[in-house]
């Protein structure tokens, strides 16, 4: 779900028009005739995406009133003035204007009000969709009577308002299952997932798809857009003539299975059942929308459309005033943020090289070459390079599979990977990546050798979880040149990127390196050099109140799901082993001495005494729990490691030993060191500390970070808690941060 | 050096501007074809190697050349027989042509025997060859079907099988699939698509409409059964089939002149519902062999021939095999009149390969089209050809398209309609699947 939500344009931020009040037309829709066919489109001015905003509304409104009166117009076409995009969603700001949750479902009610007046029109109504179809764009689509679709990439169709903590307010919940079998309209509502107009056609909700063309008369989209014209209009004609008929008879099977699924007792029993189940396991019930779409399409189908209709505007008035949606929503507003290029022109990049084929390697190489660039992957041993190369192309064959790409696309990709044992080869790189282990002495050959071989110009970027960059940058004859990209494993699936600057790093090098990520399709946030940088700076002391609560007494599937339970995908504990023991015992001892005290708590001696009795977490098949034995996915403690936990054993305070300052303690202290980087300037502003957070450590999204969780928390009560636990334990440990305690008093908010 | 001092030479005009010419002129001697057949019809039980004897043996005989003089033979085909792979050595030995004449098969879908003439002229300009047989052929009345590759394997496996078991094991592994066979692919294996669902979308991305579609096909037909009876067909070379009921094939049997109204009634046959290619104003599948002699002009003269026309250029393009499948000649024209000097107003006779009437109208109109000289070939526009010089004798859509013999069968017509209408320049386009296409320049000979 989360790695689905930067890519959903679910909502765009339309500058508001100019003049809000209630004087008809905006010149947001334009009326054509082409015989008794009237074409509307919607073309909001001076923007690249439309959105359904009050303007729209309105002139949509006025438009269909006029055309509804007009004994000249048979049909209408409704479409787009613009090729990329039909409606991209509702404008969120809307939203942000309501003042409460009456005033947001009235939003939604009027919403419905409007879209019902198109599905009762006696016209024919024919949306003709090209380009972003999403949220109340494709409830406006829906609320017509026949859907015509371009399949091409830009032309996606979905309901993604859970994504932001919202339900379909304009009639999809209800319109929705009424045209696709159940199971994938909820699929689609509860994962907001993206369909292709074929797609969207198999699933029932698109009749007829029109194939792009390709550069003609005009430039293709241009051509393609008057096609899809032309084609509805002689759909409308038809529709409105007679000579077609809407028929959307399913298959026999489809019937059968659609007559068994709404059937209430297996529709209240076995399907919502197993996708509340889902929901549930999924969410830990942290994220209220998903569980409101299943209640409101239930209510459409058991006790029928007006029901549904209103409890539909009833629960989207609700989930509109959640902490959840608004933490969603900043996340939403900060990935975009993240994607934009904020750093300048930088050098032109036409090849890259990487060197060190392992996972990360790998990886790097992969999310670049299928972006057109070529890339060099170079690793000195050649069965490692062997086993980077298969791990793009296994990922790639994949891709083709499940129709990501073509076979040709595939191809073409792989012809941008060259994959080397000779430095020699990477001669012409524009930026070279080291992604080699993890050790000083190594990384300062690598680089020598690099700087041996390219450009004098070329940046060298290290790819490094902690090691500060400015002493890596030290063996380099152009210090300017080398800046930090720390990348997080599995490449190909975490959005994050953190970019390093040391002191000496130039303004030319940051922007070639953010270039190269934002190509790679990455949410880019620059961090000043520091012990641990941001997102492992902010890691260290939680995982230290981790090592507590184990020794504490706290089993490693209580933590697990205590953390999980709070809303991190994976527990703390799995995520130590996943990461493997050895490296958190390196990473705790080299923080302690860069920090202190504050990143102390539990006893760093623990992994010392596991690594030492071979306990290295996933990769040694055996951590905190066993692995490799049984089933997948089953896992079992490992006892060794408990005797060893146990030698530590501390007494837990009695007045902190509660599930919920048990989970606040783990949080705090992540939120605590995210402030101190905020307050040394690690980081420009706080939503780069919450996109960090929660693509990089998998921070709750419904809290949306430390930053936002402070504001929906409340910093005066979150500096209590600390204040108690500093009573208990080492107050260096619980000492908020000066921002945070000037928040608290001051009421201040971060957003 | 003999070859310089031929008084031919300079005989384009604007040479300036022309791309200098290396080697010997090249010149036709003659080109013949067999009747071409409606897939499942006429032909149904020959093998394409026995189409393509034809056309050899009928070429020889037209133009009594002695073997001896032929140094080398080339033929197109694009669906191969596997047991005639090089089906060009097949077709000469049965066609009477002695062993000692080297013969290969060379491929590129629907103008694979432009390659074999413009291999030949290659052979011929390096001084290889003096005299070279170029033709091609195409057999859809059968194809090969295979087994699945689940069944291939199982059955390659078989040799290897011992115990009883195991051997027990692959029969069931073939039976299994034995009815779900691979049949030769329709669609463009880089991007899957068929070249009839890409013909159909490149009609709209040029505005071309069914009805012009319709007309054109209409037109097609029309002209060519006019040229048909007015016994303009001269490459036709009869085919005479034995057994029970002997006949002879003397004519194309493709050639129907439909009614407007039946040509509207029609649905469309890739895109639907919206889509405007039809059965009807698409080429249809085609059985058919052609053949030719190209000699240097140099050689033609001292052993007597009396050549139809000069091979002047050729230029091959190719592009995107998805948005431009069939839009060649608009791109080939242009670049082999500049390089050899021409303007579209020195062409007299157009011979453009008919594989759709909507991909031949696209390309008219993309030649004529601003937005696209500009942006794809970077020249300002070329404008529209003369429709009264196009296909006068009808085309693909009509006489029908044997994929390898119809590149042969362009520069037959080019020839003779240069000679009957006068004319000094024919130019042949044709498109091709992979996105590719072929024009080349004839010249009238003795003009």
């Amino acid at each position: 779900m989360l790695s689905r939500l930067q890519n959903t344009r679910l909502i765009a931020f339309a500058s508001r028009p100019l003049s809000l009040s209630s004087t008809r037309n905006a010149g947001t829709v334009k009326i054509e005739k082409k015989g008794d066919v009237a074409v509307v489109k919607i073309d909001m001015p001076n923007t690249k995406e439309n959105v359904l905003g009050e303007a729209l509304s309105n002139d949509l409104t006025e438009a269909f009133s006029k055309l509804e009166n007009d004994e000249t117009v048979k049909s209408v076409v409704l479409m787009s003035g613009k090729p990329n995009s039909f409606v991209a969603g509702a404008d969120i700001t809307m939203l942000s204007k309501a003042k409460d949750v009456a005033d947001a479902e009235r939003m939604s009610s009027e919403g419905q009000k409007q879209f019902a007046r198109l599905a009762e029109s006696k016209k024919p109504i024919v949306a003709a969709i090209m380009g972003s179809c999403l949220g109340g764009g494709l409830e406006l689509a829906l609320a017509c009577h026949y859907r015509i679709a371009v399949n091409d990439k830009k032309t996606q169709l979905a309901l993604p308002e859970v994504m932001l903590g919202l339900l379909p307010g304009a009639g999809g919940t209800q319109r929705l299952p009424k045209l696709v079998a159940l199971p994938t309209a909820l699929d689609m509502m509860l994962t907001g997932k993206k369909l292709k107009a074929d797609k969207a056609k198999k699933a029932g909700f698109v009749d007829v798809v029109v194939q792009p063309l390709g550069d003609g008369l005009g430039p293709a989209n241009e051509i393609t857009h008057k096609y899809l014209e032309d084609v509805a209009v002689k759909t409308a004609q038809q529709l409105a003539s007679g000579t077609l008929k809407i028929d959307r008879t399913k298959p026999l099977m489809q019937r059968i299975q659609n007559a068994i699924t709404s059937n209430r007792l297996v529709l209240d029993n076995v399907v919502l059942k197993m996708a509340r189940d889902k929901v549930m396991k999924m969410t830990k019930g942290n994220y209220p929308a998903p569980l409101r779409i299943l209640e409101v399409i239930r209510e459409g189908i058991v006790n029928g459309s007006a029901k549904g209709y209103a409890l539909e505007s009833k629960y989207f008035g609700e989930l509109a005033k959640t902490t959840q949606s608004a933490a969603l929503i900043g996340l939403f507003n900060g990935s975009t943020d993240c994607k934009k290029n904020k750093y300048g022109e930088g050098r032109p990049i036409n090849e890259l090289a990487v060197v060190g084929a392992g996972l990360m390697g790998a990886g790097i190489a992969n999310v670049t070459i299928d972006k057109g660039v070529k890339t060099v992957l170079l690793d000195v041993n050649e069965s490692g390079l062997e086993r980077g190369q298969n791990q793009i192309l296994t990922h790639l064959a994949t891709g083709v599979k499940r129709r990501k790409m073509t076979l040709l696309e595939k191809e073409r990709i792989v012809s941008n990977l060259v994959a080397t044992t000779d430095y020699q080869k990477m001669k012409n790189a524009d930026i070279v990546i080291e992604a080699v282990f993890e050790d000083i002495g190594l990384k300062h050959k690598v680089i020598k050798q690099i700087e041996s071989i390219v450009r004098p110009d070329c940046v060298v970027a290290t790819n490094t979880s902690a090691l500060p960059i400015a002493e890596i940058a030290k063996a380099s004859a152009h210090p300017e040149n080398v800046i930090g990209m720390h990348y997080f494993s599995p490449v190909e699936k975490m959005q994050l990127l953190e970019i390093i600057t040391h002191e000496g790093t130039s303004q030319q090098t940051i922007a070639t390196a953010a270039q190269l990520g934002l190509k790679q399709g990455k949410l880019v946030v620059v961090v000043k050099d520091c012990p641990g940088f941001f997102v492992v700076r902010c890691l260290a002391p939680i995982m230290s109140e981790i090592t507590r609560l184990l020794q504490e007494g706290v089993t490693p599937e209580q933590l697990d799901k205590i953390t999980t339970d709070f809303g991190f995908p994976v527990g703390a504990v799995t995520l130590s082993d996943e990461v493997g023991l050895d490296v958190a015992e390196h990473v705790a001892h080299f923080l302690a001495g860069a920090l202190g005290a504050r990143v102390g708590g539990g006893n760093p001696q623990i992994y010392t005494d596991l690594v030492a009795a071979g306990i290295k977490g996933r990769k040694s098949n055996k951590g905190f729990y066993l692995y490799g034995e049984g089933k997948k996915g089953s896992k079992k403690v490992n006892e060794e490691a408990l005797k060893i936990i146990s030698k530590y054993r501390v007494t837990a305070p009695a007045e902190t030993n509660n599930v919920e300052d048990q989970q606040i303690r783990v949080l705090c202290r992540f939120i605590n060191e995210a402030m101190h980087c905020l307050q040394e300037g690690v980081i420009r502003q706080p939503s780069d500390g919450d996109i960090a957070s929660v693509f990089g450590v998998g921070f709750p999204p419904f809290w949306g970070g430390p930053f936002r969780f402070v504001d929906l928390y409340g910093a005066e009560k979150l500096v209590a808690k600390m204040d108690k636990f500093s009573r208990v334990y080492d107050r260096r440990q619980f000492e908020p941060a000066q921002i945070l305690v000037d928040y608290a008093k001051s009421g201040r908010k971060f957003y | 050096m003999l070859r310089l001092s031929f008084p031919l030479q300079e005989s384009i005009r604007h040479a300036s501007n022309a791309v200098k010419r290396v080697g010997p002129n090249v010149v036709l001697v003659d080109a013949v074809r067999t009747p071409f057949c409606l897939a499942g019809t006429a032909y149904k039980d020959l093998m394409a190697v026995d189409l393509q004897k034809e056309a050899l043996r009928a070429l020889v005989r037209r133009t009594q050349i002695p073997y001896e003089k032929i140094d080398h033979v080339i033929c197109g085909t694009v669906i191969q027989e596997p047991r005639t792979s090089n089906i060009a050595r097949e077709a000469a030995l049965l066609a009477g042509f002695p062993d000692k004449i080297p013969c290969n098969t060379v491929t590129l879908a629907c103008i694979s025997s432009n390659v074999a003439v413009t291999d030949a002229i290659g052979m011929l300009k390096s001084g290889y060859a003096n005299a070279v047989v170029a033709g091609g052929v195409e057999f859809m009345s059968d194809v090969p079907i295979r087994y699945n590759r689940k069944a291939r394997k199982a059955m390659l496996g078989m040799q290897k099988a011992k115990a009883a078991g195991e051997k027990l094991k692959i029969f069931g592994e073939i039976a299994k699939n034995l009815l779900s066979p691979e049949l030769p692919a329709i669609a463009e294996f880089s991007s899957g698509e068929t070249m009839g669902h890409s013909a159909d979308r490149l009609a709209a991305a040029f505005n071309v409409s069914r009805k012009e579609q319709d007309d054109f096909a209409l037109r097609s037909h029309t002209l060519a059964q006019k040229a048909a009876s007015g016994g303009k067909l001269t490459d036709i070379e009869p085919v005479f089939l034995e057994g029970k009921k002997p006949k002879t094939v003397k004519a194309d049997n493709g050639i129907r002149v439909s009614t407007p109204e039946k040509l509207t009634s029609l649905k469309p046959a890739f895109v639907k519902p919206h889509g405007t290619i039809t059965a009807a104003n698409a080429s249809f599948l085609t059985d058919g062999a052609s053949a030719c002699l190209v000699m240097t002009e140099e050689f033609a003269l001292a052993n007597g021939y009396k050549p139809k026309a000069y091979l002047r250029e050729y230029q091959f393009v190719s592009q995107d095999p998805k948005d431009q499948l069939l839009l060649s000649p608009a791109y080939a024209i242009p670049r082999l009149l500049d390089k050899a000097g021409l303007n579209v107003k020195d062409v007299s006779v157009f011979e453009i390969h008919e594989a759709f009437a909507g991909q031949v109208l696209a390309n008219l109109n993309a030649l004529d089209s601003e937005h696209f000289c500009q942006k794809w070939m970077k020249r300002s526009r070329v404008g529209r050809l003369d429709m009264d010089k196009l296909n006068k004798w009808g085309g693909s859509l009509s006489i029908g398209h044997p994929f390898g013999a119809t590149g042969v069968r362009l520069l037959a017509h080019t020839a003779a309609r240069l000679k009957e209408e006068g004319g000094q320049y024919g130019v042949i386009a044709a498109c091709a699947a992979g996105g590719h296409g072929v024009g080349m320049l004839v010249e009238a000979y003795g003009k």
